[in-house]
């Protein structure tokens, strides 16, 4: 029945032309990008049959595919850039990219923090950069659809290298100022050498209106005794599909905090392959999600603790308003020699509406013996007594519910280290609040 | 000031006031005593807009004004204020934060400015200084942590900053030590004034040498029973609540 297997849905048969039609434009070497996408192309795109995606389905989702992005002109990107308000309050090196593309003129290459090299990834996949071996250090991610097709299709990035301690946070600011949709695809490479430290900022913004398709993947390996701080804030505009990775390889006495907040798109899916690889590290992965009217977002992550004597915490957050869908999957893993692993993963969802849904999937998956692992999930609403007491002081309903649901998120935003980017994450928790009503 | 109607209030199908009738004057320190059970909470949880509770008939008027149909956070800006029985633990909400809030929220829904921070921070001192709350526990969570009695202490702080016309006190001398009874005392006594009215819910005669009340009322299922002078209260500390049990069960 091989016209069974042939079949495809409209996207499906869109994204074969779309990558036939690419795939000779697009920077470096050909035959890994084939490769990349006939892994994604066996099983096209994922639905709710397969079982990551059981509560985002792509297929469902995602019924055309918009364009590629081209490179934008120099004015275009600087007036697309202009309008970017992420981390305004934090200092830190901008490292920009428009519509997938990064801003080269934005960087000033000879006055670079100490510690920090950029390589722009379009000219490294052209030239065969040696850092390019480093790039799917983190196994899980491989036979994932997402991350193959930004395999298939990433267009630009940067590869980032930092020695020693760098104090300047780098922020990777993206930006998707086309007014009509367009697909992007960048990939991240971030090598953090041993004993390294350093805070990353990543953003995404865009434009309302338009149903862009970013698929952006951020690859982390950080060595031992390094110190890597990662904050991202997902502001793509209202209509946006947003697909996101993260993958992780940290070494050994090493520690790793990172949270990822969803205050944009209208359906986003951040997806965290984290491998704890050296032993004695701590891994904090938090994850913050705002979300009201039909929005959707998902945060489906594997932890794999694949050296003992390592401690990973997962702490995510969801606020649910409206009609919309909170989707949670985690899993931590724990091979049998990972002995002493100690891993805690909750997630916790607020529903302040009727209509919202929450699908909460924790898993453990521990073949070690001598370990302590455990994983919650709850759903729940306001405390209606907790509310009655702020209320009897003269809160109006709105100002309280917004207090306690402040607190709520603040559990998990808490853990960011650099105190202006905190603080603007709050911010966004309090404007989201306030637009509630 | 405060008028109680005829209140008659139920909570799934339990009828837990009976009709009860009460007035309070301007200026006046009223106390309620009565056992276990009676309904004492209840009344101050209804007078404050608890919604759990289903009101069949009778009305509260505040100033002639019938406040059943007002929330909460309405009442609070009208005047009332009740410190609760068992006052709520709020992790992430800093005291310092909620207590501007409220302030603010109440002088906002009056039409006032709101005040500003070097304002607020010199009451707050103020009146943390008098009831001799610790500067550090205003910078935890509300509540997060504190004893029992350091709760009731937060509780009058929260009034003294709040400056109602009209205070319930629900068992506030419950779990104070013997100096804390008095700072508490002494910090609502400092608050009487010709324009407040205070409710004072207790089980113990002790409360009453400190802030001594014009009027006692026994309350017993959900009905005020008795009602006399300061005297009351020391008739009940003697011969407890047997009679009035008689009351009801005749
Ligand atoms: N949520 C509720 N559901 C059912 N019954 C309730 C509820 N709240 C209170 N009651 C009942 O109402 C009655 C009065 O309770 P209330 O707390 O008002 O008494 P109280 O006079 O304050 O007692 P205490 O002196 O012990 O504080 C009790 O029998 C109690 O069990
Ligand atoms: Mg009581």
């Amino acid at each position: 029945m091989a016209q069974l297997t042939l079949m495809r849905t409209p996207t499906e048969t869109a994204l074969v032309q779309a990558f036939d039609a690419a795939k000779a434009t697009l920077p470096g070497d050909v035959e890994s990008r084939a490769k990349a996408f006939e892994i994604f192309n066996r099983n096209g795109l994922p639905h709710r049959r397969v079982e990551e995606f059981k509560y985002t389905d792509l297929r469902a989702l995602m019924r055309e595919i918009a364009p590629f992005a081209v490179k934008p002109s120099a004015s275009d990107a600087a007036a697309a850039l202009a309008k970017t308000t992420a981390f305004a309050g934090t200092e830190a090196l901008d490292v920009p990219f428009v519509n997938g593309h990064f801003v080269r003129d934005a960087v000033k290459f000879d006055a670079l923090p100490e510690g920090v090299e950029i390589v722009p990834l379009a000219e490294a996949l052209a030239s065969g950069h040696e850092w390019l071996a480093r790039l799917s250090p983190v196994a899980w991610a491989k036979d994932n659809p997402v991350y193959q097709l930004n395999s298939s299709f990433m267009a630009d990035g940067v590869m980032l290298r930092i020695v020693g301690a760098v104090e300047t946070p780098i922020h990777l600011r993206f930006m998707t100022g086309s007014e009509t949709a367009v697909a992007t695809a960048t990939r991240i490479l971030i090598l953090v050498e041993d004993g390294a430290s350093v805070t990353l900022l990543e953003s995404h913004e865009g434009t309302n209106g338009a149903a862009h398709q970013p698929n952006d993947v951020v690859e982390l390996i950080a060595g031992d005794r390094t110190n890597v701080h990662h904050v991202r804030l997902n502001r793509e505009g209202d209509q946006t599909l947003a697909l996101s990775t993260l993958a992780l390889k940290l070494g050994g006495d090493a520690y790793f905090n990172s949270i990822n907040v969803v205050a944009g798109s209208s359906i986003s899916r951040h997806q965290v392959f984290a491998m704890l690889n050296g032993e004695n590290s701590k891994a904090q992965i938090n994850g913050v999600s705002m979300i009201k009217g039909g929005q959707h977002a998902d945060s489906t992550l594997i932890v794999e603790h694949a050296a003992p004597h390592c401690e990973s915490r997962e702490l995510f957050k969801t606020v649910i308003d409206g009609e919309a869908t909170g989707v949670f999957q985690g899993k931590i893993i724990v091979p049998h020699h990972a002995q002493k692993t100690d891993g805690r993963m909750m997630s916790a969802a607020l529903l302040l509406s009727e209509g919202g849904t929450m699908n909460n999937k924790p898993e453990l998956e521990i073949f070690a013996d001598d370990v302590q692992c455990a994983h919650g999930a709850t759903c729940g609403q306001l405390d209606d007594d907790l509310l009655f007491y702020l209320m009897a002081r003269g809160l109006p309903r709105m100002e309280a519910e917004r207090l306690l649901v402040q607190a709520f998120l603040g559990e998990a935003i808490e853990f960011v280290d650099n105190e202006a980017a905190r603080d603007g994450l709050i911010a966004i928790a309090e404007d989201w609040l306030k637009a509630r009503v | 000031m405060l008028q109680i109607k005829n209140l008659v209030v139920q909570i799934e199908d339990n009828r837990i006031l009976n009709g009860l009738n009460l007035t309070v004057n301007k200026g006046e320190v009223a106390a309620i005593m009565g056992p276990n059970g009676s309904g004492k909470s209840t009344l101050s949880y209804v007078i404050a807009g608890k919604a759990d509770y289903e009101v069949l008939d009778g009305e509260i008027l505040l100033d002639g004004q019938n406040i059943l149909e007002m929330g909460p956070d309405e009442r609070a800006a009208a005047g009332l204020f009740l410190a609760f029985q068992y006052p709520l633990e709020i992790p992430g909400v800093a005291s310092m934060t909620f207590l501007k809030a409220a302030i603010n929220a109440q002088r906002k829904a009056r039409g006032e400015i709101e005040l500003t921070t070097p304002d607020f921070i010199r009451r707050v001192n103020a009146a943390a200084t008098k009831l001799e709350v610790p500067k550090d526990m205003l910078k935890r969570g509300l509540n997060v942590g504190f004893s029992g009695g350091e709760k009731k202490r937060m509780e009058i702080l929260q009034m003294a900053l709040l400056e109602p016309r009209f205070c319930i006190l629900d068992e506030t001398d419950s779990g104070l030590d013997i100096d804390a009874l008095r700072i508490v005392s002494e910090g609502v006594n400092a608050l009487r004034s010709p324009d407040r009215s205070f409710l004072v819910i207790t089980h113990y005669q002790r409360l009453l040498n400190y802030i001594v009340p014009d009027s006692v009322h026994v309350m017993s299922a959900g009905r005020i029973v008795k009602s006399g002078g300061k005297e009351l209260a020391l008739e009940l500390e003697a011969n407890g609540y047997a009679d009035y049990r008689e009351i009801e069960a005749a």
